[in-house]
């Protein structure tokens, strides 16, 4: 399928700055509970990131400016599902974030992506909710996690927009997104974590699967999301969780043979149940038809 | 249109509908060059519902236009027989290029006889991936039956059909034909128009661009205008921006070939998420709609776009349908205990039996070897349908043998879409041309249920398989040049051949109980006689076909660089023997199955490969599938055929370290068999052979191959070729120098095992001790009924022989731990043979036949099965026949690394009652920090009873997996030796 190439290659990486209302958002204080965050080693953490994004593996990066306004908007992994040429712009669970995806819809447009909406409140796709955050593409196929913020409409849009690839619907157990229970490790492995919600999740995937997947297991949860590239050179590049975040899982990730390690600090924004790939959304300008 | 014409054919004029009445593809095969007759008169194009007076007006037509032809002249007969008058209908078929054809056959034909007729007019070989539909009353499309006759299946309405693809191929690039690709090519465009198959822009962008260069050539927009691309269409919605995207990829395929611009459509268009799923409207038990799609791997379950269940053939136990509702047996997972059934609801009644039907045909065309022959096993209610078709397997099989140059067929510019006319939409035949070697092309594949060789393959489709199968197109490119390089052979090479007798069939059964086959492997067992005679005997033609073979099953897990093309050199004496790779340690298995009771030997293997994904997936219990290879020896047949065929075929199988010690110990019986056959008719020179030949080979193994040579001046080739890890042994044995050839076989099968015999563990060699001691021990009780001093000789050869091998494994205990560090393993993976002494002629004349199976190890995994059977005729009395059966899954480890670990300990128990004797045999090797149990039973059950191997089998396995409920059965052969009674040899 034109569309179809193995996982990995990136060229270009869209983020967006932490804003000063970090952690201030509507509903982060259940998800937050006592514990604060710290603006400042966010900011910190993130330029990590994006530093290792762009000068370690070697993206494209572009970054859009925080915004005080959306406390969230940060998290530009859940506003739009990017594959190949095309780029659908979701409609997060939350009302309030909405307004997010306008910067990120300018930016994907001028990487000349084809946009596709999901649509207004409105018509057909009413009461459709889609986060990033919930969708694991694998290269090969599409799992949208069934979660609190993302329901089966918004994954049927999501089906009806990369139409070359199954789109399969997975549950998602505890209060939690896809991504934060699993990642891609490679072109055909799967990071998932060890933990019974997660379990159920990959059976799952597999009972639903045309293909099979090498399974990393962590034993936990925030070793699970990683962010996977195969750089320019070849090289493949894991942005993991360090050591202090996730002790007994950095082993695992040594089993990755000729694999650049890449561990990336993650905590607070993980404190507000994101991870490292809610920060960045993936791009692959340089299609390959076959 | 271009055409190339056969000595006898006319001029082809272009005509709407070309009539190609011919006898069913069998008389095409049979290979009357005769290119198909052109009508001098056209017939009406459009003619609608005919008269009677009218069609009988078009029989004598063409009767007169083709009269040569069985099944036409049948035609023209019939109705001058008066009495009953045969009706003869019009048919209006929907070609795939948007054209009508129209074509007669007589009222009361078979489904069979109009999809003949239309693929002969096709001029398609591969025609089993196709089928007919026809509308009922509700305008579903239904399949015809082609075992049924077609006016029961249109019970009213005009005889109007659409010829379709019916399976879609998972991986179109090893189809054998660019014409069969280009049907192909022409569906998927349909279901792309129709929204049969979503896709995206981008995709629709880039079908269609291949379409456009295939239809039309280079992009030149002098010959094309500028408008030329909105003549075709490329989706449900075809925007001027599509047409633009198009027409700008257009531009950059200059120079590509139509073939490989529908190549490249297939390419893209197979990895859509719906190719080839047939979508069937149903209701979910809560009443929810739901989509059931059947598909090349199982059964998917949508609601909406969104897949939201799969079940894969292997997980299916049972299908069935009651009224309007459709069933599914599921297999128990990995943590349930009990089989689950889910029902959905189908709109009515014949929409669940039209599902059911659909899946019944796909289960049986993608999943199995053949054709079950029973309805009864796996679909139990209602219906006696069974898909009787050739399964994918055997069409491949079949197409392998395409001799055929590739025949000029036009591209029409697809009417459907296109609104300039076509000048002909009748594409070029070239019927003159040898169609198939494949006689039994019809779709109807012959099934026995009885014989004595039973063969049955187990593997499994991995993860790995796409990817495998992707392999495979790149390694066609390399190997079709090179498919005649007398060494190399890859692993998942694996042949049967038969020559005797008419009479090999293949029968499965047990159907839903096997995991995954991949094609490639199973096509090796289903081998029709006669084409493998004709692909013997036609020395230089065999090449094309083989190399064609040898694309199927070059997809390997291993992909190991080392390996290189396999040949097969079907008439000349010629072993090639192979040799390791530096420093890695082959393992031969030779497996030829010697007379053995009953055994029966069940393995078993804790999975505990923590990175296998087979085992994350896959569902591990056993998997069997049965397949019967039906061979009966038969005395007349035997003499008659003057070239008998022994063929061993060694496989690298690295990671195969289970079929290798399991095989290993059939190993040293297959020598011993052979070493017998030789001594009865060699006598003394033989034995000195034999003898020299085992005591030199544990400890120089290469002057025993030096003895060898001496003994027979072709082995020396052997020696010299030995240089590749990979082995085709081919033998060829004539009835006029018996023995000398004996003398091959019987050098062959030395070569094939010394090394096995080093890589014995002592175990292992006790374990033979012991099972083959008491085999020949009934071996002789067996036979003694059989006078014959030579016999008794035999027997009490095949004794010592067991000593020498016994002493020899004890020698060297030592080299199983070398095995387990080789990253290569080479097994010969079957060997048949039977020898016949006629009696009439006591100074020998004798039939050898070999018959080497070797399983490749399939695109999934190094898993081999081999059945043997020997059948042993000795001198007037006593016939023995041997059974021999392996089952085998495929898990082994996809990851291709063949380090088989530190053996840890190995403990043999045997145990024996009066009629059984049990050895279980216990290893423990540590690979890669991963701890691995093997346990190999041995049962060996004597008796003068029948015994019901299907029976004592399972109970075998049964007692195993309660055993050892953690385990999971990899391998099971079962092996069987009755006596039989001398008439059926002999006749």
């Amino acid at each position: 399928m034109a569309n179809m190439c193995p996982y990995g290659r990136f060229t270009h990486a869209v983020v967006r700055g932490i804003p000063e209302t970090f952690g201030k958002a509507a509903g982060d204080v259940r998800e937050n509970g006592e514990t604060s965050v710290e603006l400042a080693k966010a900011q910190r953490q993130f330029g990590c990131l994006t530093g290792a994004l762009r000068q370690k593996v070697g993206l494209q990066l572009i970054e859009i400016p925080p915004d005080p306004e959306l406390p969230e908007s940060w998290r530009i992994e859940d506003v739009a599902v990017i594959q190949g040429d095309t780029a659908l712009i979701t409609r997060p669970f939350k009302q309030q974030r909405r307004s997010e995806m306008e910067a990120v819809r300018r930016v994907v447009s001028e990487l000349r992506l084809t946009v596709v909406e999901m649509g207004a409140e409105e018509g057909d796709t009413g009461g459709a909710t889609l986060e990033g955050s919930d969708v694991l593409f694998t290269g090969r196929e599409f799992f949208v996690g069934i979660s609190s913020h993302t329901n089966h409409r918004g994954a049927e849009v999501l089906a009806d927009t990369f139409r070359d690839f199954a789109v399969s619907t997975v549950p998602v157990c505890g209060g939690v997104r896809l991504r934060n229970i699993c990642s891609m490790g490679g072109p055909d492995t799967i990071i998932i974590s060890n933990s019974d919600g997660a379990k159920k999740t990959l059976r799952m995937m597999e009972q639903l699967t045309d293909h099979h997947y090498e399974v990393l297991t962590v034993p936990e949860d925030s070793a699970a999301n990683c962010i996977y590239i195969k750089g320019p050179s070849k090289v493949d590049f894991l942005l993991h969780r360090p050591a202090e975040e996730c002790p007994d899982s950095v082993s695992a990730f040594q089993k990755l043979q000729d694999y650049t390690l890449l561990p990336t600090a993650c905590s607070e924004a993980s404190k507000l149940g994101a991870s490292l790939s809610s920060l960045c959304l993936l791009i692959n300008r340089k299609h390959t038809h076959f | 249109m271009t055409t190339e014409s056969g000595a006898d054919s006319e001029a082809k004029q272009p005509q709407e509908n070309k009539e190609t009445e011919k006898g069913k593809a069998k008389a095409a095969a049979a290979a009357e060059p005769t290119s198909p007759q052109n009508q001098p008169e056209q017939l009406p194009a459009a003619a609608g519902h005919s008269t009677p007076a009218r069609k009988e007006e078009q029989e004598h037509q063409e009767g007169d236009q083709v009269s040569h032809r069985s099944s036409t002249s049948r035609l023209s007969r019939s109705p001058l027989k008066g009495v009953k008058k045969t009706k003869i209908m019009e048919c209006k078929v929907a070609m795939l290029d948007g054209s009508d054809f129209t074509i007669n056959v007589e009222k009361r034909a078979k489904g069979q006889v109009l999809f003949d007729k239309i693929c002969d007019h096709l001029n398609l070989l591969e025609r089993d991936y196709f089928g007919i539909t026809c509308r009922d009353v509700e305008n579903q499309k239904n399949w015809l039956d082609p075992s049924k006759e077609l006016k029961k299946q249109i019970r009213t309405g005009p005889w109007t059909f659409g010829f379709n693809v019916k399976f879609y191929p998972p991986d179109p690039s090893q189809l054998t034909e660019d014409i069969t690709r280009y049907y192909l090519c022409l569906q998927l465009r349909d279901d792309v128009v129709s929204g049969r198959l979503p896709c995206s822009f981008a995709t629709h962008t880039v079908l269609g661009s291949y379409t456009v260069q295939s239809e039309l050539g280079d992009y030149d927009p002098e010959e094309l205008g500028s408008d030329y691309i909105s003549e075709l269409r490329f989706a449900p919605n075809q925007t001027k921006e599509l047409e633009e995207k198009v027409m700008e990829l257009h531009k950059t395929y200059k120079g590509m070939t139509p073939a490989e611009a529908e190549i490249h459509f297939l390419e893209n268009a197979k990895k859509l998420s719906m190719y080839g799923v047939d979508l069937h409207h149903a209701k979910d038990s809560e009443g929810v709609e739901i989509m059931l799609g059947v598909c090349s791997s199982g059964l998917l379950i949508y609601r909406d776009r969104l897949r939201i269940n799969r079940f894969a053939w292997p997980k299916i136990l049972k299908i069935s349908y009651k009224r309007n509702n459709f069933y599914i047996k599921i297999r128990p997972g990995e943590f349930e205990q009990f089989e689950s059934t889910i029902g959905f609801k189908l709109p009515n009644h014949r929409a669940a039996k039209r599902l059911w039907k659909v899946c019944v045909e796909h289960h049986t065309f993608f999943r199995l070897i053949s054709p079950e022959s029973q309805p009864k096993k796996f679909l139990s209610l209602g219906s006696k349908f069974r898909y009787s078709g050739r399964t994918q397997a055997q069409t491949r099989r079949a197409s392998s043998m395409i001799i055929r140059p590739a025949p000029l067929f036009e591209r029409s510019t697809s009417k459907r879409y296109n609104m300039s006319v076509s000048l002909d939409g009748a594409p070029i035949m070239e019927n003159h041309e040898t169609l198939m070697k494949d006689s039994a092309a019809d779709g109807a594949t012959k099934i026995s249920t009885t014989g004595d060789i039973i063969t049955m393959v187990t593997t499994e489709k991995k993860a790995e398989e796409e990817k495998a199968e992707q392999e495979d197109a790149r390694m066609d490119e390399t190997q079709e040049p090179t498919g005649t390089t007398p060494l190399g052979r890859d692993t998942k090479y694996s042949f049967i051949r038969r020559v005797k007798g008419e009479n090999v069939f293949i029968k499965h059964s047990n159907l839903m109980l096997e995991d995954i086959s991949p094609p490639e492997d199973m096509v090796k067992h289903q081998t029709n006689i006669s084409e493998l005679k004709r692909s013997f005997l036609e020395t230089g033609e065999n090449a094309p076909g083989l190399t064609e073979w040898e694309k199927r099953l070059s997809s390997s897990p291993v992909r190991s660089p080392r390996e290189e093309a396999p040949m097969i050199e079907p008439l000349e004496l010629q072993d090639t023997k192979d040799e390791q790779p530096a420093g890695e340690d082959p393992l031969e298995e030779v497996e030829p199955k010697a007379t053995e009771a009953a055994g029966y030997l069940v393995k078993y293997v804790v999975d505990s490969i923590a990175t296998d994904l087979a085992t994350s997936s896959g569902p591990h219990g056993i998997s069997l599938s049965t397949t019967m290879d039906d061979d009966v020896f038969m005395d007349g047949t035997r003499r008659e055929v003057d070239e008998v065929l022994e063929r061993s075929e060694m496989k690298v199988s690295p990671g195969a370290v289970r079929q290798e010690v399991s095989q290993a110990i059939s190993d040293k019986k297959g020598t011993l068999i052979i070493l017998k056959e030789a001594d009865d008719k060699v006598d003394a020179e033989g034995k000195e052979t034999r003898a020299a030949g085992d005591e030199e080979e544990p400890v120089v193994p290469e002057e025993a191959k030096a003895e060898e040579s001496e003994m027979l001046s072709a082995s020396k080739e052997k020696e010299s070729i030995s240089e590749d890890a990979s082995v085709v042994v081919e033998a060829k044995t004539k009835m006029q120098s018996p023995k000398t050839e004996i003398k091959t076989d019987d050098m062959t099968q030395i070569k094939g095992t010394d090394s096995p015999k080093k890589a014995m563990a002592s175990w292992l060699s006790e374990v033979v001790k012991s099972e083959v001691i008491s085999e020949s021990t009934k071996e002789v009780k067996q036979t003694k009924a059989s006078d014959a001093l030579q016999q008794e000789e035999e027997e009490i050869f095949t004794f010592e022989e067991v000593q020498t091998e016994q002493s020899k494994s004890s020698l060297s205990p030592i080299t199983v731990s070398e095995s387990s560090t080789t990253s290569l393993a080479v097994s010969t993976l079957g060997c048949v043979s039977s020898s016949e002494k006629g009696s009439a002629e006591p100074e020998g004349k004798m039939g050898v036949a070999m018959e080497t199976k070797a399983a490749p190890a399939e695109s999934t995994g190094p898993t081999g099965l081999d059945v043997v059977a020997v059948g042993t005729k000795e001198v007037p009395v006593v016939h023995t026949e041997t059974k021999t059966i392996t089952y085998e899954s495929a898990e082994v480890d996809t990851n291709g690394d063949v380090d088989h670990g530190v053996l840890l300990s190995a403990q043999t128990i045997t145990s024996e009652t009066t009629s059984t004797t049990t050895t279980t045999h216990i290893t423990k090797t540590v690979k890669g920090g991963i701890s691995e149990t093997r346990i190999e039973k041995r049962i060996v059950i004597t008796g003068d009873t029948d015994i019901d191997h299907d029976q004592a089998l399972a109970q075998a396995i049964k007692e195993a997996k309660e055993q050892h409920p953690d385990m999971s059965v990899t391998k099971v052969v079962v092996h069987k030796e009755t006596e039989i009674t001398p008439e059926e040899g002999e006749d």
